[in-house]
């Protein structure tokens, strides 16, 4: 068995190829020179299986900015591990150069002037370069989607996210789990299975009438003389955190001990390997990884965060490969007697202007996109400065949405939902494509209300607890709700009641009243018959009318605690 | 008379001997709830109760319905088991008794739960002695999952 120290040394060892490069501030052209192709796809050929992670793209199909978050804090035992450590302290903890690509690519730093230096990350064309090349290196890949594939874009909700399943055909994608995707409806995603290559696997994914599994929960891959067992693991709270009224036949929930059964079966059928391809979040995938037993490796979804080396866990390990396109993991490992020996890995950048598109993927998104390439294209308005939303509290698009929620709508206070997805904008112009990316679902009905001051206080307590429980089996993978109008601060080590105080209507500079009703805006409600316009309709008609938009840094929420 | 499935289950759970709900003869007395800890003693006949190993059981962390919630209660060999929602205006749930020949000492049922709350099983072992469980079930109002 190799030891835990050699182990880490193979991920360090390729993990390290980017970090060391250094170029600093460079101009564009030079900085794109200095990035090859060769150098983002070398990799030391290692043991006798590999596998290809790709997650969370939210179907943006077309490379994008996507700014990784300044704010991501960890509760109890995950309080300042990874993924709660960015910015400086993560470069600091890889080696990694500020202003260099990875700084880029994995932290905030200087964002807007990187992003003009290095370019747009990711774009289906460009990953299945990276696929292409991976496959000819090593014939016998296993490329597993960690899902919140279909959903997330313009072109997925008009293709009810047919467009993704052809894409991640095309990729040779040979198992899938899921979260948003079943946003679409029971109906719907029942349809798309049949046009998939492959199969959608999900051990947690119940019938709610009798209790019995409704999903395929593994498939035994055999390949190069190895037998590998893949278990899908979907997004344990869609029935929560997404409208349950639309596939009201599920039920999910974590349910470790389904889960270890599973692996229990698949080693009794005597796999030489067990993969968990999940879509649970990385807290929650580091806390499953200690309690169940039998998993050699987990693919970790669902809360986007790029992680340039695998965390282990025991004789786990867990390996997260970020979102919106912008990277892929290669996975290599020495599997002998029913073993894991060794791996090496690494967390592949999609550098777009670096990597050549595969003319075969990029004429199947021209095609897709053709239809709605004018209304994707059209220039809405102007920002001002950078818009991002990833965070555990408003980020500038979230305040830019509460804003045209509060002005469209008439409202005191915008509640607008923490989802950690939607691209990130450049200053200058704002596409409607760019709207759709951080709006974009199919329940996106801009509601008016009206709510007390303690309901609202309820509100932020249930979901401030959704993100902050101690116990990452208590939490839903979502960040903070935004919000507009409205101040307050927050304390997330505190228990649930105690964590948010001074509360403030901004507009009367006045403390919340628990007794008195104000007026709310909000978007993506889970309730059924749910009215209003289409959230991206709001913000649309607001830019519009703005011409240019300006966003003011958000002093309105203080964290506090430790 | 019609066995619907959810009876077959437990049935076949080899819960069959008995089920009892006592909620409604416990409204009917019109006295005063009790408290979950009378509640055990009761059950214990002020027995020693043991924490942990012997008896299992297996809730979801947050319900999806807070009006119907999932649970099964396990213990080998155990001939009663006590399920109690201390959080609910009448915390006692059910007591299932299995008979000598129960093929397995398993159950499984739904339950209402008011709020976010510690639901506890004590079980009544083959040697007569006592252990309890808890699993905390958050009913939350909902979130926003990215």
């Amino acid at each position: 068995m190799i030891s835990r120290r050699e182990m880490l040394q193979l991920g360090l060892a390729s993990s390290a190829a980017l970090a060391g490069l250094g170029f600093g501030n460079l101009p564009r052209a030079f900085a794109q020179q200095a990035l090859t192709q060769d150098q983002l796809l070398q990799f030391d050929d290692f043991g006798n299986l590999t596998l290809i992670h790709i997650t969370d793209s939210h179907a943006h199909l077309k490379p994008v900015f996507f700014r990784e978050p300044d704010t991501n804090i960890g509760v109890g035992e995950a309080k300042g591990r990874v993924p709660h450590v960015v910015g400086e302290a993560f470069q600091k903890m890889y080696g990694i150069q500020p202003g260099s690509p990875d700084a880029y690519a994995m932290t905030w730093p200087d964002f807007a002037d990187l992003a003009r230096t290095y370019g747009r990350m990711g774009g289906f064309d460009r990953i299945a370069t990276v696929v292409k090349a991976i496959r000819a290196a090593r014939p016998n890949s296993l490329l597993l989607d960690g899902g919140d594939t279909w959903h997330g874009s313009y072109t997925s909700l008009q293709t009810r996210g047919e467009d993704m399943v052809r894409v991640m055909n095309l990729l040779g994608s040979q198992a899938m789990t899921a979260h948003w995707e079943f946003t679409f409806g029971t109906e719907r995603v029942q349809e798309l299975i049949e046009m998939m290559d492959q199969p959608l696997l999900g051990a947690n994914i119940f019938d709610v009438e009798w209790d019995e599994p409704a999903f395929e929960p593994s498939k035994i891959f055999e390949t190069n003389g190895l037998r590998v067992g893949v278990v899908g693991q979907a997004f344990p709270y869609l029935p929560i955190a997404n409208p349950s009224w639309m596939f009201p036949e599920y039920s999910f929930g974590i349910r470790e001990e389904r889960m270890q059964q599973v692996v229990d079966d698949l080693r009794a059928e005597g796999v030489d390997l067990v993969v968990c391809l999940s879509h649970n979040g990385f807290d929650v995938d580091h806390k499953m990884a200690g309690r169940v037993k039998g998993i050699d490796v987990i693919l970790s979804g669902h809360t986007h965060d790029a992680v340039p080396e695998p965390v282990l866990v025991g004789e786990t390990i867990i390996i997260a490969s970020g979102s919106h396109g912008k990277f892929v993991s290669r996975v290599d490992l020495d599997v002998q007697g029913g073993k894991m020996m060794g791996f090496r890995h690494k967390l592949i950048p999609i550098f777009s202007d670096v990597i050549e598109p595969d003319a075969e993927m990029a004429g199947l998104i021209d095609e897709i996109r053709a239809p709605y390439e004018a209304d994707l294209a059209e220039v809405i308005g102007k920002s001002e400065g950078l818009l991002y939303r990833r965070g555990n509290f408003n980020g500038s698009w979230d305040d830019l949405i509460c804003d045209a929620m509060l002005s469209e709508r008439d409202a005191e206070i915008a509640l607008s939902p923490g989802v950690r997805w939607g691209a990130s904008v450049l200053p200058g112009d704002i596409t409607r494509e760019d709207i759709h990316s951080v709006t974009s679902m199919t329940y996106g009905e801009c509601y008016r209300t009206e709510m007390s001051g303690e309901m609202l206080k309820t509100v932020m307590e249930d979901v401030a607890d959704n993100i902050f429980n101690e116990d990452p089996y208590y939490q839903q993978g979502g960040d903070m709700v935004r919000v507009g109008g409205l101040g307050y601060t927050i304390d997330p080590y505190a228990e649930i009641g105690n964590r948010i105080s001074n509360m403030m209507l901004l507009k009367e500079n006045a403390p919340i009243d628990p007794a008195r009703n104000y007026v709310i805006a909000g978007w993506a409600s889970v309730n059924e018959g749910t009215e209003g316009p289409q959230i991206w309709d709001v913000v649309e008609d607001y830019i519009r009318k703005q011409g240019t938009v300006a966003t003011a840094p958000n002093n309105s929420i203080t964290v506090t605690g430790d | 008379m019609k066995i619907d499935r959810r009876e077959v289950l437990v049935v076949g759970a080899g819960a069959a001997a008995l089920a009892s709900l006592p909620l409604t003869a416990m409204a009917q007395d019109g006295a005063a709830e009790k408290t979950a800890d009378e509640l055990i003693a009761e059950f214990t006949g002020g027995a020693e109760v043991a924490e942990g190993d012997g008896v299992t059981l297996t809730a979801p962390e947050i319900a999806e319905n807070g009006n119907t919630v999932p649970i099964s209660v396990e213990a080998e060999g155990a001939s009663e088991i006590l399920v109690l929602a201390p959080g609910n205006p009448t915390p006692p749930v059910a007591t299932f008794k299995f008979g000598e020949l129960a093929g397995a000492h398993m159950a499984s049922t739904r339950i209402r739960l008011a709020e976010t709350q510690d639901v506890v099983a004590v079980a009544k072992l083959a040697d007569g002695s006592f252990v309890r469980t808890s699993s905390n079930v958050k009913v939350t109002i909902g979130g926003c999952g990215g």
